[in-house]
């Protein structure tokens, strides 16, 4: 507008610019519901409380699963031939390096327990498959030892640990 | 849309787009320098208003669809689900709930409006039959919308509804078969009327823009019903009417903001809060106010097939107005006999509204046969005789010359507000004709401040627990809820421990159905375990289920006191009630025969009861000291359960004074800017 050339911020400038600034500031504010709904809402929260599992019906050598939050948790009895390799690579030279050790707890080695999503998109991996017998991926291929590290493949970190702990020697809590 | 490009890019990439895709020169001429009528009144910003409306429709619309769930067994627990655990979800749905209304309420001044000025004459005969079509359109969109929560009154419109089809002549069973896709009004009525729900508001969109391009070539009528004539006559678009609607849409919000944040239900049915029954229809069904009037033609006709097309001429008749309305003289303002007849149809029009949500017999009948007659003859013979023989008022020679009055601007929102209010109350507060009103309580969470008394809601609780679960189910409520905040606060440990004492139905990894103790993620088990077990134990009626019921039950308020709780918002029939009839038991008249196992109860619709007094002094030991009363136990159960079917109300209230806070303040500001922008044109007129 014409009238409203002069150099010097007048009251009706200064007018013009606090209600634009006002309405800006609502419009942006009416954004957060819009945005803020499409978390996970209050029940799917709830639904993702602790959840116990009982270890005595798995044989040794099996891998079941179990599912923690819409994900598979792989908990797998290892048996001494799967823990003795997991432990005989050097682990300094893979890809993701981590010894067995810190990928089970103390004093359960034979418990391996995974979230069983394949770090490179997502895939399932299918258990005592592979070069390394631990797990692959028929996605594209990333091959898992029998600890869960990544040795060969897309993927570029081994298979993640869920939070959990042994409430009894046959018991376990995940989350 | 209009010829006048004044559009000059100054920026190379402008000048670049401008040569392969000129959208801002369309922006600029449609949108900035598009001339609009210097004297256009308050009652052309409308337009705006619509159309920001829209907006609002299809964005809340849009996220309700990312949470909702089509099919009979999930549809009202999905509502009520976005009610309770999807952050935000109560607000938004509110929010297109009651913009439903606002922007019918909106569109029917923005009508009236054309109507009183004349504005569907030639050559806006296309824009205005538009305008038709946009109405019918809305009119679809809203009912289907209605149907979606499928709670009974969902479920009863559509069944009555498209049972309209069938009284078309031979074709009308195979209509009615297509709308349904099954015996009757079901699941995949349920997913197709979703389908068209959020097909059609973007049908809506496409009309609107021819809408908008019919009135750029013709341009704005305005309030004298002459054309500018020359450039005096008329001001830029912006930012002389984008003020001006600037301003009325933020005032428009603070009367939205209004029902959604105070009285979120007080358009709506209570009946809609109870799950759809296919088996039992609610003795009072009544459309949403803004369909009042064309449902009260179609009952004044006694016949199924002249109802249906009383109905349909009602809207039918509008696209034909600007060839029924004879007269040269656009504007009312300028034709006393047209403006005294517009005020009477205006009046019809409200009072179909109120005979439409009268039930249907004796004097109402009769009422709503002479104004549904007098609808029709106010566009087949008064407005063609009109054009013949009204004398009218000489015209201005100019826009500019003639001066621009408010009066009489004041006198018709009042009219509009009374109309709305009596049109609205009566359409919402229409049950329990027969039994006695519920004395008034008083209540902690009653008025834009209020919030639940913890210890109040913790009372409720214990009763629910000791009295009333062993037959009425709470299936909405988990019992994380009781450690929600605005609940009754109890601690997580609390709730947890609560959960705890119940048993909940699981299967164990050996697949056999076994019970485990509740966790804080369970909702509350039923008592029953299904409703013909729950009917057979309660002599033949089921205990309603707890969870919405401060919600699904009222009592008529009437006259006026309707129109007055739009002010006060007074919300709390549903508690009122309640405590109403854990009192109302006693003595059964002796002129009333009472069914076996029934009990008298004053308040209760029908005065029968199945259920036994379930509250007696001293039944329950508080801990808190608060007396052990009938008084005190009911008051503290009705408001538990009103905290159960309005978990989020402190929340809403909350927000709800930040938002009209908030939103008078803009108002404020968009008013003083609409005023400094326009200083220059009042200054030289």
């Amino acid at each position: 507008m014409a009238t409203m050339s002069s150099a010097e911020p007048t009251r009706r400038d200064f007018l013009y610019i606090a209600t634009g600034v006002v309405a800006a500031t609502g419009a942006l504010a009416a954004t957060w519901p819009l945005i803020s709904q499409m978390n996970p809402d209050a029940s799917t929260i709830a639904a993702g409380a602790p959840i116990e599992v009982d270890l005595s019906p798995i044989a040794e050598g099996q891998v079941i699963k179990v599912f923690w939050r819409s994900k598979p948790i792989f908990i797998g009895h290892r048996n001494k031939k799967e823990i003795d390799a997991a432990r005989a690579v050097d682990w300094h030279t893979l890809p993701d390096p981590q010894p067995d050790q810190k990928r089970v707890k103390e004093g359960h080695d034979q418990w391996l327990v995974l979230i069983g999503i394949c770090t490179h998109l997502g895939c399932i991996p299918i258990a005592h498959q592979g070069e390394y017998d631990g797990f692959f991926c028929p996605c594209h291929g990333s091959q898992y030892d029998t600890s869960g590290r990544i040795r060969r493949g897309p993927a570029p970190l081994n298979l993640e640990l869920p939070p959990y702990e042994f409430v009894t020697d046959n018991k376990i809590k995940i989350g | 849309m209009s010829g006048h490009s004044t559009y000059q890019p100054q920026s190379a990439f402008m000048k670049w787009m401008e040569r392969r895709l000129p959208i801002a020169s369309l922006v600029h001429s449609s949108f900035v320098a598009y001339p609009t009528p210097r004297n256009l009144n308050y009652w052309w910003t409308f337009g705006g208003i619509l159309s920001f409306m829209l907006a609002v429709q299809i964005v809340t619309g849009i996220v309700l669809a990312m949470h909702y769930t089509p099919h009979v067994d999930f549809a009202f627990k999905s509502v009520e689900h976005i009610m309770r655990n999807v952050n935000y979800g109560w607000l938004l749905r509110y929010l297109h709930a009651n913009g439903g209304s606002m922007f019918f309420l909106a569109a029917y001044i923005h009508m009236f409006r054309g109507l009183y000025y004349g504005s569907y004459k030639e050559p806006r005969e296309v824009l205005w039959i538009l305008g038709v079509i946009l109405l019918l359109l809305m009119i679809v969109t809203g009912f289907m919308g209605y149907v979606l929560p499928w709670g009974q009154m969902s479920f009863w419109a559509a069944t009555v509804i498209t049972n309209l089809f069938s009284a078309i002549p031979g074709v009308g069973e195979a209509v009615v078969g297509w709308l349904w896709g099954g015996y009757a009004v079901g699941n995949p009525t349920l997913n197709r009327f979703y389908s068209l729900h959020y097909l059609l508001p973007f049908v809506i969109v496409g009309v609107v823009v021819l809408h908008v391009w019919a009135l750029h070539v013709v341009g704005q009528n305005n309030p004298t019903g002459i054309e500018p004539k020359s450039d005096k006559d008329t001001v830029a678009f912006t930012p002389y009417a984008t003020a001006k609607d600037s301003f009325l849409i933020a005032v428009f919000c603070i009367l939205l903001a209004w029902f959604v944040f105070y009285m979120p239900n007080y358009l709506a049915h209570p009946d809609n809060y109870i799950p759809a029954n296919p088996a039992v229809t609610p003795t009072h069904i009544v459309p949403e106010w803004y369909y009042l009037p064309f449902y009260a033609i179609l009952r004044a006709v006694p016949d199924k097939l002249l109802g249906v097309i009383a109905l349909a001429a009602s809207i039918a008749i509008l696209a034909f107005v600007p060839w029924l309305d004879t007269s040269k003289v656009r504007s009312a303002r300028y034709r006393p006999l047209y403006r005294q007849f517009f005020w009477v149809f205006a009046l019809v029009c409200v009072g179909l509204g109120w005979l439409g949500a009268k039930p249907a017999e004796g004097g109402y009948v009769i009422a709503a046969r002479i104004l549904t007659t007098y609808y029709f003859a106010h566009f087949l013979i008064i407005l063609p005789l009109l054009g013949r023989y009204e004398k009218t008022k000489p015209l201005p020679n100019s826009i500019s010359e003639s001066v621009l009055k408010g009066k009489g601007a004041a006198a018709a929102i009042a009219i509009l507000a009374v109309a709305l209010g009596i049109l609205t109350g009566i359409s919402t507060r229409a049950s329990a004709a027969e039994a006695e009103h519920p004395p008034r309580q008083k209540w902690s969470f009653s008025g834009p401040f209020g919030y639940y008394d913890r210890a109040q809601l913790q009372r409720g609780f214990k009763i629910y627990r000791e009295v009333c679960q062993s037959c009425h189910s709470l299936e909405l409520l988990s019992f994380r809820n009781l450690a929600e905040p605005g609940g009754p606060g109890f601690s997580v440990a609390q709730a947890a421990a609560v959960a705890a004492e119940y048993m909940i139905k699981d299967i164990d990894d050996q697949g056999n159905a076994t019970e485990r103790a509740g966790r804080p993620a369970d909702s509350f088990p039923k008592p029953f375990a299904n409703d013909q077990a729950a009917r057979a134990a309660n002599n033949g009626a089921v205990p309603p289920d707890f969870s919405v019921i401060a919600k699904a039950r009222t009592y008529e308020r009437g006259f006026p006191w309707f129109v007055f709780d739009m002010f006060t918002q007074f919300q709390e029939q549903g508690p009122d009630y309640i405590v109403a009839v854990m009192k109302g038991y006693g003595e059964k008249p002796a002129s009333m025969t009472m069914p076996e196992g029934m009990q008298y109860n004053s308040y209760f619709p029908g005065n029968a009861i199945a259920m036994p007094q379930p509250l007696q002094d001293g039944q329950v030991t508080y801990d808190d000291g608060a007396p052990a009363t009938i008084d005190q136990y009911s008051k503290d159960i009705a408001a538990f359960l009103m905290w159960a079917a309005e978990p989020h109300m402190e929340a809403r209230k909350r927000i709800g004074f930040q938002v009209m806070i908030f939103l008078i303040v803009l108002s404020g500001l968009l008013y003083f800017t609409k005023k400094k922008v326009w200083t220059d044109v009042h200054g030289h007129a």
